[in-house]
């Protein structure tokens, strides 16, 4: 076979910086095969090794400088396991306050200036319009202006409890390192509720804009966007979802539970696959095995996203979330077959998904800002030991986010493994990308209305890490198509804005 | 209407941090685009290189470079930003120093492609691929950029106007810097020096830092796990290291606020080179070994190695963020 076209999308934006696609034609002028590729790495499991256990926190906050709370959890986690301290409750309490404060705040960006814009302004709309700034234009400045004080009074909740408003330095080995005073317990009691009205209100332009838009609701159950895989979340001991703590369940393509396993288990569950063309790595479900780019139950690609942590639970653990979790499984036909809803594998609901869960994380928030605890002046439990591994887990809203530690006798690390929220959806994301462009270019026919928005909302909608507000406030996501021929020359070029 | 000055905001090996400390100028942000023509860049310098390199040199006013020079890629946006910037600004520890990224400096690349394509728990990788820049797939050659033997800072790569330091720079500091510019561009009043440190102070964080000093007098150094520190007292003279001593001032001490030491984010103060050697140069004047009278020079040194031994990661406590731009610049070979 050979490829007579290439068609190159270099680079993506809000993949890690930098993300590139490469698409090649066969003869016929169909997708013959697609790669996203990400060309960047830092390296950080190999330079973490020699440092002190307890700097891990701080260190592996600069990770990421979007979802520093994720690193920040995952990794005092790990550490309350390499030091064999059980934290106090109220500390782990706080420690949750705070990241159902890092979750709105996160949730509410993706929506209303990355995933959102496609669906609230339109995935046809010209893309000059078709950002934050059109969002704005759309639903009105006032509105636009709540969702800049919710992202606000969220990043002032985790710069009062954490230290610091990008990359926390409270979190320790055994709990955090200052309690809540009843002051600052009252004001986020207050921004909690504020949250709860915010989500609701998010909701509703959710269904007021898309789901009773029925060329919105096609695109949303269309087959461009689908896929059945495995999926992967956390769930508390009623199998409902949880961010901060629990077991890791696996779900198969048709719901039935695969595997519930303990975080520190994780290496006997998922394996990482290499290629040659890419730095990223493709983690997959051991047990099932990587069979490539495939769906389906006997390939170990799984999806952890805000979707696939709702696909494997049972429920919401909120009142209000779980109505909305319910009206989002009874929309797509799914069915209760032995208590749970069946999978949705339709991958834009993933945006709704991520409302529910904003809404849950709002609820919970206010739950742990009224919990008479979160003030106990009872935050730390000085370790007593070094037990020398650790293993943490949390759910980055992204994905399963763990980090693997273990250290020699004086707590100075020996060896470190990361696998990060992103990563689990590395595969799903290059299998999106492929089914997109082969829906959108077939027999050498090029749908060129909107083939570069929908090849984008097909990794968007996994909100891939770094993909921060700051990438479209001005609204702009340039991108470059070159369709080139054999020799490699550029033959046609789509451009945007 | 006249054309809006460009401001552009790029990211090489970095996390994000700086982009979402510029978001968190919440509202500010509206007059930032007020002001300015604001180019935020991985969307804009990644996906229109081509269009960037056929802008007229200095078109753009300021570009904000943040992140290091890990990969090839990194170092050609580094050149092409600099051609088209009139004022280039490293932005962030990142690129300012080489921040935490830069302590890869310690480990060669083999070491590191090792550990993360085959060492790893996780990992299967039966035929031992390690992602190469050149890959031929039956469809044709796949390319990404190489990635460095060493982490560099910005400066080191290319001609810097002005520093912005900060793990990332606090928002109110970037909202100084950005108003200032906007008042020069208003009054035609005169640029900083070039070379200057911008938004930030120049002394150090334990100015602006509120715990009780005395003192300092250091018998041993402690982990921040080992013990509960007093909320009030200087956490030097509790015996944890806080590089607030040697750290420049501008982010208000939030670490200590919280009970936790400063790690050195804003980098040396004004005047000073090398944050780990003022910061070692800081702790042996502070050293407290106790009566020495009548000890040999063996005893003496015994028990300055004792202290020294309770500190087992001299580069990532002294150079955490600061290695590539240092003295040392990584391992000695």
């Amino acid at each position: 076979m050979s490829a007579n076209k290439r068609i190159t999308i270099d680079p993506i934006t809000r993949l890690e910086g930098h993300g590139k696609i490469e698409i090649f034609l066969n003869d016929e002028g169909d997708v013959a095969n697609t790669y996203f590729q990400v060309p960047e790495l830092r390296g950080f499991e190999q330079f973490c090794v020699g440092r002190l256990a307890e700097d891990m926190p701080v260190i592996t906050n600069r990770i990421c400088g979007v979802c520093p709370e994720a690193h920040h959890m995952a990794s005092v986690k790990a550490l309350d396991m390499l030091f064999a301290v059980e934290p106090p409750s109220a500390a782990k309490k706080i420690r949750e306050l705070l990241y159902m404060a890092f979750y709105v705040t996160d949730h509410t960006t993706h929506f209303y200036a990355l995933g959102g814009p496609d669906f609230i302004v339109g995935p046809d709309a010209p893309p000059s319009e078709r950002n934050i700034l059109g969002v704005i234009k759309k639903v009105g400045l006032d509105i636009g202006k709540q969702v800049i004080d919710c992202r606000a009074r969220n990043h002032y909740v985790i710069k009062m409890l954490g230290g610091r408003g990008i990359h926390p330095a409270a979190g320790q080995p055994g709990g955090w390192s200052k309690p809540v005073t009843e002051e600052e317990r009252k004001e986020i009691e207050q921004i909690a509720k504020d949250n709860i009205d915010f989500a609701l209100f998010s909701l509703k332009a959710f269904d007021d804009i898309v789901l009773k838009n029925s060329n919105y609701l096609d695109l949303v159950t269309s087959d461009i966007y689908l896929h059945k895989t495995y999926y992967m979340g956390t769930v508390d001991e009623k199998n409902r979802v949880n961010f901060y703590d629990g077991m890791i369940r696996v779900v198969d393509p048709e719901g039935k539970e695969f595997v519930k396993y303990h975080p520190s288990e994780y290496y006997q569950h998922i394996a990482e696959h290499v290629e040659s063309w890419t730095y990223l790595k493709y983690p997959y479900l051991k047990k099932v095995g990587w069979k490539g780019f495939v769906d389906g139950i006997d390939s170990g690609v799984y999806a952890a996203s805000p979707l696939s942590r709702l696909n494997v639970s049972d429920s919401m653990a909120t009142p209000l979330a779980q109505e909305h979790f319910e009206k989002m499984y009874e929309t797509f036909g799914s069915k209760k077959i032995n208590g749970r809803y069946q999978p949705i594998h339709h991958r834009l609901a993933t945006h709704w998904a991520r409302l529910i869960e904003l809404l849950y994380a709002a609820e919970h928030m206010l739950e742990l800002a009224t919990d008479p605890e979160i003030t106990s002046p009872e935050v730390r439990k000085i370790p007593e030991g070094i037990k020398g591994i650790g293993i943490g887990s949390v759910e980055a809203p992204r994905g399963t986010l763990t980090h693997h530690y273990e250290s020699d006798e004086r707590g100075v690390l020996t060896k470190v493994n990361m696998i990060v929220g992103t990563t689990n959806n590395y595969a799903p994301m290059t299998m999106s990308i492929k089914r997109a462009a082969e829906k959108l270019i077939q027999k050498g026919k090029i749908v060129e209305e909107g083939i570069l928005n929908r090849i984008e909302m097909a990794f968007r909608l996994y909100d891939p890490c770094l993909s921060c507000a700051t990438h479209s406030l001005p609204g702009k996501m340039p991108m470059i198509v070159n369709i080139r021929n054999q020799d490699g020359e550029v033959i046609r070029t789509f451009k945007r804005d | 209407m006249l054309e809006k000055p460009k401001l552009s905001l790029y990211w090489a090996a970095s996390c994000g941090g700086c982009e979402i400390a510029v978001t968190n100028l919440n509202e500010k942000i509206l007059d930032v685009d007020a002001n300015f023509d604001f180019m935020f860049c991985p969307c804009l310098l990644d996906t229109k290189y081509k269009d960037i390199e056929a802008m007229p040199d200095k078109s753009i006013l300021i570009t904000l470079f943040n992140g290091a020079i890990r990969t090839k890629e990194n170092e050609e946006i580094a050149h092409l930003l600099r051609k088209k910037s009139r004022i280039l600004i490293a932005f962030g520890s990142c690129s300012y120093e080489g921040c935490i990224p830069g302590l890869a400096n310690l480990h060669t690349k083999e070491d590191i492609l090792k550990t993360v394509y085959f060492d790893n728990p996780s990992i299967d990788n039966p035929s031992k691929i390690i992602p190469q820049p050149e890959t031929n797939m039956p469809e044709g050659v796949l390319h990404i950029p190489d990635f460095y033997e060493d982490v560099k800072t910005l400066a080191q790569v290319t001609d810097v106007d002005y520093f912005i330091p900060g793990c990332p720079p606090e928002p109110e500091q970037i909202w100084n810097v950005i108003s200032a510019v906007v008042e020069i561009l208003k009054t035609g009043a005169a640029l900083p020096s070039k070379g200057a440190v911008l938004g930030a102070g120049k002394s150090s964080v334990c100015d602006e830092c509120e715990r009780k000093k005395e003192d300092k007098k250091i018998k041993a150094f402690k982990r921040t796990y080992e013990f509960i520190p007093d909320k009030e007292q200087c956490l030097l003279e509790q015996g944890i290291i806080c590089m607030g001593i040697a750290t420049r001032d501008g982010c208000g001490a939030l670490c200590p606020k919280v009970n936790m030491p400063c790690t050195g984010c804003y980098g040396p103060p004004e005047g000073v080179f090398d944050q780990g050697a003022k910061m070692v140069a800081a702790l042996g004047s502070i050293i407290d070994i106790g009566e020495v009278k009548g000890l040999s020079e063996d005893e003496i040194n015994k028990r300055i190695d004792a202290i020294i031994d309770t500190i087992p990661d001299f580069a990532g406590t002294f150079y955490k963020y600061s290695l590539p731009g240092s003295i040392l610049k990584g391992r000695v070979r």
